[in-house]
């Protein structure tokens, strides 16, 4: 067992109503780098979570050294040599970088009082070892977050860890960054520290580690060497195949169009963008996270600022609009997150639906409530909403049921295009063949409507039209018979490896 | 990035300087309010009024000390005014059953155990300190009414009253208190555990959570210290005036909330300092007793000390962004 400093066996992690982890097991031998990919939700975080202490597994065990342990804790994984290094950095601004490396466990004599030279010594011992260019009294605060990170990986040192964890350790570093947290890691690898590496960025993980693990919906779907795969093969273990389900397809009817985007770009997220959708469409976005999906949309709606491109409105050149005008003028976005963008989780059903239009509620600055309560009712019904009544707080509902007050909202303002952000994430099974259907309906009342989605039978299913998109680009377009999912597998992974070479 | 990795251990002193003023402003202001009353009243800048402003001071100087404490973990306690009536009421309402001494001891211990409470439910319960302490003011205010009867209690040996008649030059024993105090706690903050972690734990609850520290037990411990000093400086009271008025105290919570952070203690928490408290502390004693000497009505005194406030907000606001950028 001396070639594993950490394995795992087993382990498995229940939420209520999700088998986040699902009997997984791997392994981390000293000195490797040792990547873990998956989807969102795959169960990546909830694993290291697991390593670090935050969660306790219900099932399965964590041997360490050879040695079964638990791990009670973030301070006791620290201690036994366990460190995780979170994409939101574990510091306190306000104290310096001495104080932040030995966070809660600084030296002190019996009574409590700091040892102040000894802290400053190892600390400062720390630092040289990683070659961080600034010394143990600057605070933390002033730093920036590249040197911030380095704070945390001068922990390893500090505590003599022999398996990190960085959880998407690049998200916001630049390039050059980048570039030096590769060198300290290669650093931290030459003597025998194994490191587990999260990351959605696959050149990255070509780059630097040497084994990489799959996740896909809790559940281990391989572990393969670096240098014996490539991007095609990791891409199809992580997205894989479910169960075909039903779709309900809206009738291929279309009219004129309703919105022509040209050449949009807003480096570094997307670029030279084009497409257009017509009354009646539905169209897919598909891509893996990263792809610039999400942040395209946000810029048609005008919550980004384009850097250059044309949008046309029913056939004619408009401004770049703000949000502001792009309600007006009859388009929605319903954002991914719904918790952070989309609902006020205090207010009821009612207050929330009525929210972004409050205009045609009321006569001068006074709410309708007759007519808010009418448009509720109509829409409770219509969507099936489960909900005890108007003023029941959001917050109480299930995931599908928030998604369709989010829908409701929009809806009531009569669109002509809606933009749906991962309509069906984190939704039960019944709630989303119910917004699938809701998508049909929509474009055969001659909506416009375009879906981004990360599951490929969603897409596939609802949409009479599908864009592929890999690192900012639209790589493909697949109609009719063309669409499935091979070509696009092929399409996002394909396009990568051209990208990541240059 | 690496051409500026020497330059950041070894300012200049003067970049030092003008860096520890910036985030120190309230000494500039204090300077600038005496210079001002100095020209305004020829009684101000005189030893005794000196002494005088130090002792006035000092009381709400000791409240201040463990309202930074608290005040630096996030949290915020009103019921050290009350705590500080009950405390003076139970140092002289039982001197006539034990003695002075134990009087005095039990009035400290009334203190520390009202801290506990209060610290033990802003941990336990999870309940924002704003409300629990808000109880705390108006319970324990009812409290010393009960005790007193709605009479102010009398010493009943005026000896009690000599005990803090002690004076170093024009600076009476009740200021010294205060500056011992205040030194002895920055001294915690500095260079104990217990002041690292009051940093940690309003800096980022969270971090300092993950890093094994007992959160709750540290915020029962600084509610504890906050009752404690409240009761001490209800004792001091009791023996300046040699009585105990159960009206006490009342609103001193805001005069202390605003010594704090006046000097410029975050209350948001994970910032400040007792250096800066002191600093506070004087200028708000510096500003009641020139307002007073230059005959300022009651009321005129109070909207200049509100629109002081504000003033001293804003330009911490301004200087930090500027240190900011």
């Amino acid at each position: 067992m001396s070639d594993v400093v950490l394995k795992v066996k087993d382990i498995t992690k229940t939420f209520p109503g999700v088998k986040a982890l699902d009997r997984v097991s791997f392994d981390i031998r000293p000195g490797e780098v040792h990547a873990l990919v998956g989807e969102n939700g795959a169960g990546k975080s909830t694993l290291m979570k697991a390593l670090a202490g935050l969660h306790r597994p219900d099932e399965g065990q964590i041997f360490y050294q050879g040695e079964a342990i638990e791990v009670a804790g973030p301070l006791d994984a620290r201690r036994k040599g366990i460190l995780l290094i979170h994409q939101e950095l574990s510091l306190s601004p306000e104290l310096s970088v001495a104080e932040n490396i030995y966070l809660g466990a600084w030296p002190t004599n019996r009574f409590g009082v700091l040892k102040k030279r000894e802290l400053r010594r190892d600390a400062t011992a720390a630092l040289e070892a990683l070659g961080c260019g600034f010394g143990p009294d600057v605070r933390v605060g002033s730093l920036s977050v590249a040197k911030q990170q380095m704070v945390e990986i001068a922990r390893a040192e500090a505590f003599r860890a022999n398996v990190v964890i960085f959880d998407e350790p690049t998200a916001s570093l630049t390039d050059s960054e980048k570039d030096q947290l590769f060198h300290t890691i290669r650093g931290l690898k030459a003597r025998g520290v194994g490191i587990v590496y999260i990351s959605h960025k696959m050149d990255e993980i070509f780059d630097i580690t040497d084994r990489i693990t799959v996740l896909r919906d809790g559940q281990v779907q391989g572990t393969v060497d670096t240098r014996d795969t490539d991007l095609n093969q990791i891409t199809r273990m992580m997205i894989g195949r479910t169960l075909d389900t039903y779709f309900v397809k809206a009738k291929a009817e279309f009219g004129a169009e309703v919105l022509r985007v040209e050449g949009l770009s807003n480096r570094p997220l997307f670029e030279d963008v084009s497409f257009s959708v017509r009354e009646g469409e539905v169209l897919g976005l598909y891509g893996l996270v990263g792809a610039g999906r999400s942040e395209l949309v946000e810029t048609i709606f005008g919550v980004r600022r384009a850097d250059a491109g044309k949008l046309f409105w029913k056939e004619g050149e408009i401004e770049l609009p703000t949000p502001r005008q792009s309600i007006d003028m009859g388009m929605a976005l319903v954002p991914e997150s719904r918790k952070e963008q989309g609902l006020v989780l205090m207010m009821g059903g009612r207050e929330n639906t009525s929210l972004p239009h409050l205009r045609l509620f009321s006569e001068v600055s006074v709410m309708n409530r007759a007519k808010e309560m009418a448009v509720f009712e109509k829409y409770r019904s219509a969507l099936s909403i489960k909900t005890t009544g108007p003023d029941q707080a959001v917050s109480q509902l299930s995931g599908g049921n928030q998604q369709k007050f989010v829908l409701a909202k929009w809806l009531c303002a009569d669109p002509k295009l809606i933009i749906l952000d991962e309509p069906t994430r984190g939704i039960d099974v019944g709630s989303k063949s119910a917004i699938h259907e809701l998508i049909a309906e929509l474009a055969e009342q001659g909506l416009a409507v375009i879906v981004i989605s990360s599951e490929m039978p969603e897409v596939l299913g609802v949409s009479h039209r599908v864009l592929a998109m890999s690192e900012g680009s639209v790589v493909a377009e697949f109609e009719g018979a063309a669409m499935t999912e091979e070509h696009l597998i092929d399409a996002v992974s394909h396009a990568r490896e051209p990208v990541a070479a240059e | 990035m690496s051409h500026t990795s020497t330059v950041t251990t070894d300012r200049s002193p003067a970049l030092a300087a003008l860096s520890w003023l910036l985030r120190n402003h309230i000494w500039v202001f204090l300077a600038l309010t005496i210079i001002v009353f100095s020209l305004a009243s020829p009684y101000f800048l005189t030893l005794n009024n000196l002494g005088n402003i130090l002792t006035q001071g000092a009381f709400i100087g000791i409240l201040a000390i463990g309202m930074t404490m608290v005040m630096i973990d996030g949290e915020i306690d009103l019921s050290v005014g009350a705590v500080l009536a009950l405390a003076s009421a139970l140092a002289i309402g039982l001197q006539d059953h034990m003695g002075v001494w134990p009087a005095v001891f039990l009035g400290l211990m009334s203190g520390a155990a009202l801290g506990f409470l209060n610290g033990s439910l802003v941990a336990l319960s999870g309940m924002h300190s704003f409300i629990v302490t808000l109880g705390g003011l108006i319970g324990i205010r009812g409290l010393v009414f009960v005790y007193t009867g709605e009479n102010a209690l009398m010493v009943p040996d005026f000896s009690y009253t000599e005990i803090p008649e002690i004076y170093l030059g024009p600076v009476s024993l009740t200021a010294i208190i205060f500056f011992g105090l205040a030194l002895l706690f920055q001294w915690v903050l500095s260079s104990t555990r217990h002041g690292r972690e009051t940093y940690a734990v309003g800096d980022n609850i969270e971090a300092a959570h993950d890093a094994g520290i007992n959160v709750k037990r540290h915020k029962i411990i600084n509610f504890t210290l906050c009752g404690t000093l409240a009761a001490v400086c209800g004792i001091l009271l009791s023996m300046r005036l040699g009585t105990a008025e159960p009206n006490a105290g009342r609103i001193w919570e805001l005069w202390t909330i605003i010594a704090v952070v006046l000097g410029g203690t975050r209350l948001q928490g994970g910032f400040g300092s007792l250096w800066m408290t002191i600093g506070g502390v004087l200028t708000l004693a510096v500003l009641r007793n020139g307002l007073r000497l230059l005959n300022t009505p009651n009321y005129v005194e109070l909207m200049v000390m509100g629109s002081v406030l504000i003033l001293a907000l804003v330009l911490d606001k301004i200087l930090n962004r500027r240190e900011a950028t």
